[in-house]
């Protein structure tokens, strides 16, 4: 086994030489190049941890203004309901205004049309009376030979027609 | 290495002085550069241009850079979850230490012998492990004496000891303290030097049988070769876990040097 039975010929030459590659390395890897990796590391964690706090903030931010625009979009909408609500009553009333005024001249030029007809039946119910009352006595001077008296044709027709 | 024709299993953890290093000394203790010694530089180098491909730093990663930085935050994350926010200041140690063992471990096992290089594992070598586990220790004590003082002795009598007990739980704790840096630095050579052996005697099983004939070739050989890629597999994991647990057990040990119970 040459570990030990080299060992008093070779050990100061190992544990010299350990110290001085391992010092090299201690030195100049670990304390020198480690350092600067780890740093890199560190900035860049420290990148994403701000990158994203970043977006949060963002985030945060464009629900806020999300939120603020849904109040003043849920204000404005109310206020236009409340709008054509008010502009829809006045509508209506101005509509029920103009239909009553309408309604009225209506009823007026029907009861004036109604007036008139009732005028123009009595005017032509009289001369119907009148005509018969004269054919009829012209009837009766022809066959009967009788003269009558207009006013007591007159009567007479009036009963027939009457009932 | 043992006579022609037979294979040595501990060959492969021989070190050898290279470059005609024999003579290179420091206050009288020999420190020749080995294969162990190249192989570390290798590592170093390795590791190095891992880390270094990573370093674009770009906000968002390439694959490479995603890697590096995979394996940086899973440091992070270990520490964070074994030893909390006073563990931030020991991710470049214990990046160190788990990716210089992870490299080391990986390396050896690279089929290089392809191409004519043979890989040395050093981390088969507890006088390499033994390192970086009296390292991890030390800091461990020094660091535990340095925030708190003696009181870091209360560490041997963990919470709810009966006072009837309060003569034999601190010896238990004390050894088991003082075991520590022995069973890191022994698990992770035991662990990559089993590995090896079992590689190094399954393939010598595969290589003699073939050498026997057809009839030993498909009796001993075929089933050696397949359970060789499945221990390939099994040693690549073990590779990975061994980094792992060095650098999970260091930041354990932390986690009682910073926080005391």
């Amino acid at each position: 086994m040459p570990q030990i039975a080299q060992l008093s010929e070779t050990y100061a030459s190992q544990i010299f030489w350990m110290l001085v590659f391992f010092g090299l390395i201690f030195f100049v890897i670990g304390k020198g190049m480690v350092p600067k990796v780890m740093e890199t590391v560190a900035v860049r964690d420290k990148q994403i941890a701000d990158d994203l706090a970043a977006a949060e903030a963002a985030r945060k931010a464009a629900d806020d203004q999300e939120e603020a625009w849904r109040v003043a979009s849920n204000n404005q909408r109310g206020e236009a309901q409340a709008l054509i609500a008010k502009a829809k009553a006045e509508a209506a009333k101005a509509t029920e205004g103009r239909l009553a005024g309408v309604n009225a001249a209506i009823d007026q030029r029907l009861a004036e049309a109604e007036q008139r007809i009732a005028g123009a039946r009595a005017g032509a119910l009289e001369e119907i009376e009148t005509v018969a009352s004269e054919a009829a006595g012209d009837i009766v001077a022809r066959l009967a030979g009788v003269t009558v008296d207009a006013a007591a044709a007159r009567v007479a027709v009036k009963e027939a027609l009457n009932g | 290495m043992a006579e022609a024709g037979k294979v040595d299993p501990m060959h492969q953890f021989t070190i050898e002085p290279m470059f005609g290093t024999d003579h290179w000394e420091i206050a009288g203790y020999s420190i020749p550069f080995t294969n162990s010694a190249l192989w570390m530089a290798i590592t170093t180098v390795v590791l190095f241009l891992f880390v270094w491909g990573g370093m674009k730093r770009q906000l968002v990663p390439g694959r490479w850079q995603m890697a590096v930085e995979s394996m940086t935050s899973f440091v992070d994350n270990l520490l964070a979850a074994n030893v909390g926010p006073a563990g931030k200041k020991y991710v470049p140690y214990i990046f160190s230490l788990f990716m210089f063992i992870l490299f080391a471990n990986v390396l050896g096992l690279l089929p290089l012998m392809l191409v004519g290089v043979h890989p040395f594992t050093f981390t088969s070598h507890f006088s390499a492990t033994g390192v970086l586990a009296i390292m991890s220790f030390a800091i461990v004590l020094i660091v535990g004496f340095w925030r708190h003082g003696f009181h870091f002795f209360s560490l041997f009598v963990p919470h709810g000891t009966p006072l009837w007990l309060i003569w034999l739980i601190p010896v238990i704790e004390l050894v088991s303290f003082l075991v520590r840096p022995f069973s890191l630095a022994l698990r992770l050579f035991v662990a990559m030097m089993a590995g090896h052996v079992l590689l190094e005697v399954l393939s010598s099983f595969v290589i003699d049988s073939m050498n026997s004939g057809a009839l030993w070739g498909t009796v001993v050989g075929l089933p050696s070769f397949l359970l060789m890629i499945a221990i390939c597999a099994l040693e690549i994991l073990v590779a990975g876990i061994q980094a792992y647990v060095f650098a999970l057990l260091t930041s354990l040990y932390l986690n009682d040097a910073e926080n005391l119970h």
